[in-house]
């Protein structure tokens, strides 16, 4: 087999679109033929002739009383029924309408404007008359979130039903995405439901983090990096390899065992000169800073010994967008509460 | 009436010049205006054109197939306003040509999607969309990682987007490979260089996460990200806009 596919298809189309043209040409000087022109004259013609065998086309049938089309086959004759008076009633009542309709509303282009109509609809007015109106029908309890402080919220019942309610949908909306459904995160995306914050838990503090988010586009975004300590050569591979043992015994009593203890020793002379400026010295983190607290169980990334090494040699940089453009103050204080909610862990 | 109509069935060509006629009217009143009407395209000066690795992105979208199950276009209802943002202005599609407004939604709408989510969750999403949202139904595009961008022809799109009214400069088009492989590789000489052509707000990221490597992951989590954000227009209160 010499022929490729490629250029089998490229015969077939260009071949193909040659074939067409030609035919068309073909047929084009057949019709236009000086000779041919007698004939297809006739052949024009030959139906509007009244001849003998045509009936005439005011031709009645008897049995209905109808008028046929003037069509013959073989004795048998094509009625040309009229069209249902019922179809006139409604083709007229639709004409009516529009008539009507393009008074009232927006219609006719008019060059460079376009007929308003009477009522002065408009979609985008419209919508916003409807978000206002929305908005208007939440003002009892909207001013009240609004206007009292997270403790007071939280302190009564019925309004925090509402934060749940409407908490659930924004979540759902915005939040889902990345924290997941059910607010425990995934790796690099941190779980909502302990009781760990790098950035504070209180409802104001999470509402301000809402508000800039991390590392984001917003002007006073909040900022944090781990620096790439192996790829930037702060360390070297053996003194990471330490203080990934170290750091894995702050949360967890059972790394020690799975280390020489002169490697855990050697990391934390290692962490005390390049950790515990950010993470403190004792491995609390700094919510002041953004830097994860290391002594609990909760990982933003995963705390088994290589993600532990990638972090440490890679550095991190987390990034959250901000919802100030996005979300109204509203909005950010009930997701505020509505996370705060979520929490199962104890502090 | 109807004499009319019995005479013009006899004549082929009168018929059908009345065929084309009757039938192009919806088109001269509906489609025709729009051309003219000062309000359909609204006037901002903020609007930006679509730098040459996030017109690859786009490329990449309308390639997979992508429109078929997201919208772009946000519409006048109280329903989508609230969930996705800001309705849809023509003016935000003014450079996309073909536009992507979409007709179907099995997935979210996507005309505001931009800096909405991080890098990250683009390309954990892309990778498998099951690993970040469990109960999606959306295919993996995990070979756009493992992909390297073709970035010779860019210029020819570029090229081709000035032809149709995207005002590219020379320069731009000149500069379309480097400035794509700039855009996704932040401490590269090239990267000024967008920056200096595309405007200082242009994102310079490492889109996938590998900066040492171009590939179609860059592209389409660069252009999914600016998705919405070509100009603020849509942000300004109603008010403004009247």
């Amino acid at each position: 087999m010499g022929i490729e596919h490629d250029s089998a298809v490229w015969f077939s189309k260009s071949f193909g679109l040659l074939y067409l043209i030609a035919l068309s040409l073909a047929v084009i000087a057949y019709v236009y033929w000086p000779s041919n022109r007698k004939r297809f004259d006739n052949a024009a013609e030959s139906i509007l002739r009244d001849e003998e065998d045509r009936p005439a086309l005011e031709d009645r049938d008897e049995h209905t009383g109808y008028l046929t089309t003037g069509h013959e086959w073989n004795g048998i004759k094509e009625l040309n029924t009229p069209v249902p008076r019922a179809v006139y009633f409604f083709l007229i009542v639709t004409v009516l309408f529009s008539v009507v309709y393009w008074v009232l509303m927006p219609a006719w282009p008019l060059g460079v404007t376009y007929t308003k109509g009477l009522l002065g609809v408009d979609q985008r007015t419209t919508v916003q008359e409807v978000l206002a109106q929305a908005a208007l029908d939440r003002n009892g309890w909207m001013k009240k979130i609004e206007a009292e402080s997270f403790e007071n919220i939280q302190a009564d019942p019925r309004l925090m039903t509402i934060v749940r309610e409407t908490g659930r949908t924004l979540f759902g909306d915005n939040c889902a995405a990345c924290h997941g459904a059910d607010a425990k995160g995934r790796p690099g995306f941190p779980n909502l439901t302990t009781a760990s914050w790098m950035w504070g838990g209180d409802p104001a503090a999470i509402a301000e983090t809402i508000r800039v988010g991390i590392n984001s586009t917003h002007a006073k975004t909040r900022v944090s990096q781990m620096l790439a300590f192996g790829r930037d050569k702060v360390l070297q591979r053996g003194e990471v390899d330490n203080v990934v043992s170290y750091v894995r015994t702050l949360s967890d009593p059972a790394a020690l065992n799975h280390s020489k203890p002169s490697n855990i020793a050697a990391g934390k002379v290692t962490y005390d000169a390049s950790c515990a400026s950010c993470h403190g010295e004792d491995g609390k983190g700094n919510v002041e800073l953004g830097v994860p607290n290391l002594t609990d169980r909760n990982w933003i990334y995963g705390g088994d010994e290589e993600t532990i090494a990638t972090s440490v040699w890679y550095g991190r940089r987390g990034y959250m967008p901000t919802w100030e453009g996005r979300l109204t103050e509203l909005e950010r204080k009930i997701l505020a509460l509505y996370v705060v909610g979520l929490r199962t862990g104890k502090p | 009436m109807f004499h009319l109509h019995y005479r013009l069935e006899r004549k082929a060509i009168g018929l059908v010049l009345a065929i084309i006629g009757v039938a192009s009217i919806g088109g001269l009143v509906e489609i025709a205006p729009l051309f003219t009407i000062r309000q359909t395209v609204e006037e901002v000066p903020d609007m930006r054109v679509y730098t040459p690795l996030e017109l690859a992105g786009r490329n990449i979208y309308i390639r997979e197939g992508c429109y078929a199950c997201h919208s772009q276009m946000i519409r006048t209802l109280r329903d989508d306003v609230e969930r996705y943002g800001p309705y849809s202005l023509a003016v935000e599609s003014k450079y996309d040509h073909p536009m992507l407004w979409g007709s179907k939604r099995t997935g979210p709408d996507l005309a505001r999607v931009g800096d909405k989510y991080s890098d990250a969750w683009h390309v954990a999403h892309l990778n498998n969309p099951r690993d970040v949202v469990p109960v999606s139904i959306m295919p993996a595009y995990a070979w756009l990682g493992r992909t390297d961008l073709r970035t010779d022809d860019l210029s020819l799109h570029l090229r081709a987007m000035r032809a149709v009214g995207v005002p590219y400069t020379d320069d731009m088009i000149a500069n379309a490979g480097s400035d794509a492989y700039g855009q996704a590789t932040p401490e590269s000489p090239a990267a000024e260089g967008v920056t200096a052509r595309y405007g200082k707000a242009t994102t310079v990221r490492a889109f996938d996460g590998m900066p040492d490597r171009l590939t179609e992951l860059d592209a389409l989590v660069a252009y999914l990200q600016i998705l919405g954000r070509l100009t603020d227009a849509a942000n300004k209160p109603m008010a403004a806009k009247q």
